[in-house]
This record gives C-alpha cells, structure tokens and sequence, in this order.
C-alpha cells in the first residue's frame, strides 16, 4: 500500500507537473489521489484476484468520503482562526465603527453593534418562532386532524425555502409598500430581520422537536388520558415536560442555524456601521452582515475586521452547537445512543421497568412513569373504562390486565 | 356512561395547535403571492421574452431584464455541487454506517451535523479568499490538457478565479452533510438478515454493499441528491461572494463568470423600483424551482422501501 502511495507520487509528479506542466497542490494531490486508487486496485488485482480488489479500492474510497467530511471544516476553522484572531481584541466587543475610516487599522472601532443586534435579532426570533414550532408540532404528533398531511408537506417544503426568497417576501410585505411614508417599525430594522429569520427557523424547528415528541412513550399519553385528564392537559403536563431536553436541543440548534443567516437581512436589516439599540426603529448592523461587507471590501483592514468578526460569528456558532450536543447528549448510556441520535425521553421517578433500553420506546405500554408533575394514582391496574377508546387510533391499545 | 365532550381548555387547544399549523400553510401561499404581486412590473414591462433573455440591463430604455442567464447559471452551479457531493456524501454515508465502528461512529454523525451548522457566509469566506487560488491552477491545468471536453474549454488570457467550477465546488460542501445524514440513515434500516446473508455466501464487503445495502437505499440516495439539488439551487451567500454575477449562458465552467438568481439578488439588493420588481420574478422563478425540487425529493423519499421513516 505504501509503495502504491509513494508510485502514485512519482508517477503523478511526472505526468502533472512534467508532462503537463500543472502547477498548484491541490491540483496535485487530486491527481495523486486518483492514480493511487488505480495504482492500488491493480497491484491487489494482480496478487489476489479482482474480487479483492475492488473490495479494497473500495474501501479507501469509502474511508476517503470520511476524511472529505473532516478536511474542510478543520481547515476552514484554523484558516478563520488565524485570520481572524489578528485583529481580535476587547475594543471589538466594545465600540463600533463610528468615525472609523476604511482605511484605518483594523485594530480601531469594533463590531459592537454587529454583536448587539445579532443578539436582538436572534432574540426576537426565538420569542417568535418557539412558541409557533412547538405548537404546530404538537399539532402535527398529537392531534388527529385530517389536516396535518398537508401541513406536514408544507413544513418539509417550507424548509427548503431558500433564505433569499424568505428576506425578499419580508421586504415586499412590509418595507416595500411604505418605502416613502416613514414609519418606523415598517422600514428597514431589526424587527424585520427577525420576521424573516422566523420564516427560516420555524419549520427547521418544528420538524425536530416534532421528531422529539415522537419519541415520548406512547404509554405515558395513555397514561394520562385514562386517569381523565384532558388532551390539552396531558400535553402540556407529560409529554411537553418529557420531551424537554430534545426541544431545547432543537431550539439551540435552531438559533445556530439563524445566527449565521446573512441573505435575508440583506433585504431587512440592512445594516448600519453605527450602534442601533432599538430593534424596532431604522437600520440595524448584524454580525453575518458586518462579515460579509467587509470581506468583500478593497482594503486590508477592513477585510481583516471582516476576518475577526467571522471568528467572533465561528466561536458563537460551535458554542451553541456544543451548548445543543450537551443538552441533548443521553443520559441513559451507549448503548442506546447507537441505536437513535435523538435524546431518549427520561422515565420519571415512578419505578420504570428495567428494560426500556431494549424495545423501541414508542411501542412500550408497559412503562407507565408519570411524572411528578402530572397526577399520580393507580396507574395500570384498572382498565381505563372509555378513555383509551378515545385515544389516538394510530398508537397501539395497552393490553388488559 | 363515558362522554368524550373536548372541555373549553381541550378547544383552545385544538384552535392554537391547528391556528399554527395553518400558519405555516398560509406563510407559505401568501410568499408565492406577494412576490407575484410585486414583480407586476417586471412581467408587464418584459411580458414573456423575461424567461428568454439572457442579459440584466436597466441601463436602456426600456430595460431588458431576463432571468435565463441567471437559471442557468444557477443549474449549472446546482449541478457541480451535487455531482460532486453525492459520491462523497454517500461514501461518508456508507462509512458511517458500514464501516465505522462505535466511537467513530458517533462522532462523524455529530460531525455532518456541525458541518451543517457552519453558517454558509464562512464557506463562502474560505471559499473566497483561500480555496479559490488553490483550484485555479487545476482548472487552468483541465483547461490545457481537457479542452477536449467541452465544459473545459476556456478562452486564452481569461481569469480562472471566480468560476462556477469553484463555486460548485464551495457549494457541494454545504451540501455534503444533507445527502451524508439522509443517506446515512436510510443504509443504517437495510435490515440486518440481508447483509448477514450476503456475507455468509461469501462476498466482500463491497460485494455485500453492492448486492445488498446501495439497491436497498436507492431511494434515498435519489431523494437526498435531490433535497441537496434544491439546496444548492438556493444558496446564497457563498455564491454571490464568489461568482461575478454577469448573467450568461455558457457551458466554460472553468473561466471567471455566471451568475445564479440568488447570489445575484443579493447583490443587488436595495436598488430602484424596477430593478427590484425584476428580483421579485427572479425570487419567484427560484422559489417555483426549489418548491418543486423539494416535493419531489420528499415525495421519492418517501415512496421508496428504505425511506418510510426517515426524517430528512
């Protein structure tokens, strides 16, 4: 295998670099790549058959799509890192970039008020979007409306809607109209933004923390309809509170997601080099928009501001996505996490059978752990009289006693 | 006797929970219609002929607007980044669920999630201002000794930096961890007996994932090629960073130029009435292409035998 690698080498530096005259390493390292491949599959095919050989080719090609999946984002990091981590200093998180001109160091003003109104933004939206998400989850996993297949294939379409379009509707709703009349909250601020960033994270959220409450154990809902609480009482008091640690995943993910979000703020914040504290009222800088003006600008210290606030933009992303892997991460041991990613709902304090770690929670009528926060009585040795009849068709019955 | 009348608390609930669901329904049918509505201008002023001219001119009188040049722009794009991210994505997909054990296992998962939570305004930056110098040289390589096939061809003394080659190439990175994670998924439900039974007959690893796994998840390998496609087709940022954004039908990937309708609308974003009447269409033509994409990949997905559950 080796001498395949170092074949590959030389005969990739003879026919790219001689022959051809190429130039530039990745160009190389491409070129290398796949005369390796080649070089090794005939070597195996000649010394242990062809059926060998693509066996291994194939394997390195496998491994290789790994190692693709790793590259980029470790080199994208440590590119941002470096070039960003030049010009970082406190005076970015504390001034903005009043009275700074372009070609001043990139050491003088800050992104002050990119931060505070990323920050309002995201705000906003969350204020917005979690309410909404989790609601029209509850609706697509806990009701039986003969509505929810369309709703259902409107959230999965709407989750491909491309962020532009989303920043272009709000623009066309609400500041286009009354471009002339000057209304403050109906012009371009950071309300706006939030409008438009719901639009993206609504349905990207819905469709996790709908994934979430399908994990709740069917038990539990039946559980709680046969002591004859009400459906609305059942969801908010046992399935929401089960499900909690999976929506709060969801949500922080959710709000990495819209942090980084640059194309509809283009049509809605627009962005401003001066600190705006009101969300509500004229233009409003945000930490992807300060980035992206600046890397595109002509002079070098602007473009190493640019730098530093997408490494200001880099670190809140992956803390958040940390923050969301921790939450989220499972607390009922490995051999669980390898069967599903998502965090298995917790059984409550009331004793749960030993095995829920075996058989697929949802199908588990045998673990009636009520929370504490719900009523607890008997549950599970009357059979419920009409309640159960009631219950959602799709989910199975609990068997009788 | 055993009534199930919904008490009052039982019919606010019903109302919220339905009311946000056909919000969601309603979000969704009013941006079709105001971007209609404001792009009026557009279509009256170009009538028809606006989705066959090539050239964006509002310099003339009248204006010659026409979203052709930016859609194929946008499709060539498209299509770079997903000829380039299913094979890849599928392969990581492969080596997560077939050859990686425990550890790794969890870890790559969790990384093609964080992939896909690097804001696109990052790739673009790296794309941008590292990787670009790095493929220029190969392109101009390709240009030389493939002129051959014609997507090669380039003209003499044109810039390789800013071509769609390079920007398919950003954008296959961020469709990477979509086709990985549906793919993943649909080859982690071939059902154990039928690669236990493979492998008992005596075939390679390979073998058993040609027989058994790749037929088994065809279908979503189809749908998720073609969730990323409708992604692709509407990336942004990292685009209009990246491309010129001259619209124009060309087949040279590898030269400096084209234009997608999205990257092009932020670029020109905040410009007069007409101009953006004309975004509007151009948003409403991409919003038509990446809704229909979309459906198609869902509906694929989930009419095949590996993708019933599968959450995309």
């Amino acid at each position: 295998m080796l001498g395949c690698a170092l074949s590959a080498l030389a005969l990739t530096w003879l026919v790219f670099t001689r022959l051809t005259e190429g130039s530039g390493w990745f160009g190389f390292m491409v070129v290398a790549y796949f005369s390796f491949l080649l070089l090794y599959g005939l070597v195996t095919a000649d010394r242990l058959g062809t059926l060998v050989a693509a066996d291994r080719v194939v394997t390195v090609a496998v491994t290789t799509g790994a190692v693709v999946l790793l590259t980029p984002l470790v080199w994208l990091v440590g590119y941002v890192v470096v070039k960003g981590v030049a010009a970082l200093r406190p005076g970015f998180f504390l001034e903005d970039q009043g009275g700074v001109q372009a070609t001043a160091a990139a050491t003088e003003g800050g992104g002050l008020h990119a931060i505070v109104g990323s920050l309002e933004q995201v705000a906003l939206t969350l204020i917005m979007t979690v309410p909404l998400a989790v609601a029209t989850a509850v609706f697509l996993n806990e009701t039986r409306s003969w509505f929810r297949r369309p709703v259902r294939i409107f959230v999965d379409a709407m989750s491909g809607l491309p962020s532009i379009v989303a920043g272009l509707f709000i623009y066309a709703v609400f500041i286009l109209p009354y471009a002339q009349q000057d209304i403050g909250i109906l012009d371009f601020n950071g309300f706006m933004a939030a409008l438009a960033l719901t639009m993206i994270m609504l349905p990207t959220v819905t469709r996790t923390v709908e994934v979430v409450l399908r994990l709740v154990p069917g038990g539990l809902r039946e559980a709680s309809l046969a002591l004859g609480s009400s459906r609305a009482r059942s969801v908010w008091s046992v399935v929401l509170p089960t499900a909690r640690t999976g929506v709060t995943t969801a949500v922080v993910l959710g709000i990495a997601r819209a942090v980084g979000e640059t194309a509809p703020l283009l049509f809605t914040a627009f962005g401003y080099d001066l600190l705006n504290t009101n969300p509500f009222r004229t233009q409003q800088e945000s930490l992807p928009l300060f980035v992206y003006r600046n890397i595109q600008a002509a002079s070098e210290p602007a473009r190493a501001r640019g730098f530093t606030g997408a490494l200001v933009l880099l670190t809140l992303v992956l803390t958040l996505f940390g923050a969301a892997r921790f939450i989220g991460r499972d607390r009922t041991g490995r051999q669980a996490r390898r069967r599903r990613r998502l965090p298995l709902p917790e059984t409550g304090a009331a004793p749960s059978p030993p095995s829920p770690a075996v058989a697929p929670p949802p199908r588990l009528p045998t673990a009636v752990a009520v929370r504490p926060g719900a009523d607890r009585s008997s549950a599970g040795d009357r059979e419920p009289p009409g309640a159960a009849t009631t219950a959602d068709p799709t989910s199975e019955e609990a068997p009788g006693p | 006797m055993v009534v199930d009348e919904p008490t009052r608390v039982d019919r606010i609930f019903g109302v919220v929970t339905a009311g946000s669901g056909l919000l969601v329904l309603v979000l969704l049918t009013l941006v079709g219609v105001f971007l209609l509505l404001r792009s009026r201008d557009a279509f009256d002023e170009s009538g028809f002929s606006f989705f066959t001219r090539v050239e964006w001119r509002t310099d003339v009188v009248p204006p010659e607007i026409g979203v052709l040049g930016l859609l194929a722009g946008t499709v060539v794009v498209a299509l770079i980044a997903v000829a380039l991210a299913v094979p890849l994505g599928t392969c990581a997909g492969l080596f997560i669920t077939d050859y990686a054990s425990g550890r790794w296992r969890s870890f790559l998962t969790g990384l093609v999630d964080l992939l896909a939570a690097v804001p696109s305004l990052l790739y673009g930056l790296w794309g941008l201002r590292l990787l670009s110098d790095q493929i220029a040289p190969l392109s101009e390589w390709l240009a030389r000794n493939g002129s051959w096939f014609p997507p090669f061809r380039a003209e003499e003394g044109d810039s390789f930096t800013g071509s769609m080659l390079i920007a398919g190439m950003v954008v296959s990175l961020m469709v990477l961890p979509i086709i990985a994670s549906v793919t993943r998924e649909v080859f982690s439900q071939t059902p154990p007996g039928e690669k236990e039974a493979a492998l008992a007959l005596g075939s390679t690893r390979w073998g058993m994932i040609r027989m058994v796994v790749l037929p088994y998840g065809r279908g979503g390998i189809i749908g998720g090629s073609m969730l990323g496609l409708g992604r692709a087709l509407g990336e942004t940022i990292a685009v209009s960073l990246l491309l010129p954004q001259v619209p124009e039908v060309t087949s040279r990937i590898l030269e400096n130029g084209g234009a997608t309708i999205a990257g092009f609308i932020a670029l020109r974003a905040g410009s007069d009435e007409f101009t953006t009447s004309g975004l509007m269409a151009a948003g409403l033509v991409l919003f038509g292409i990446t809704l229909a994409t979309n459906m198609l990949a869902s509906v694929i997905i989930s009419r095949s035998r590996s993708g019933v559950g599968v959450e995309l």
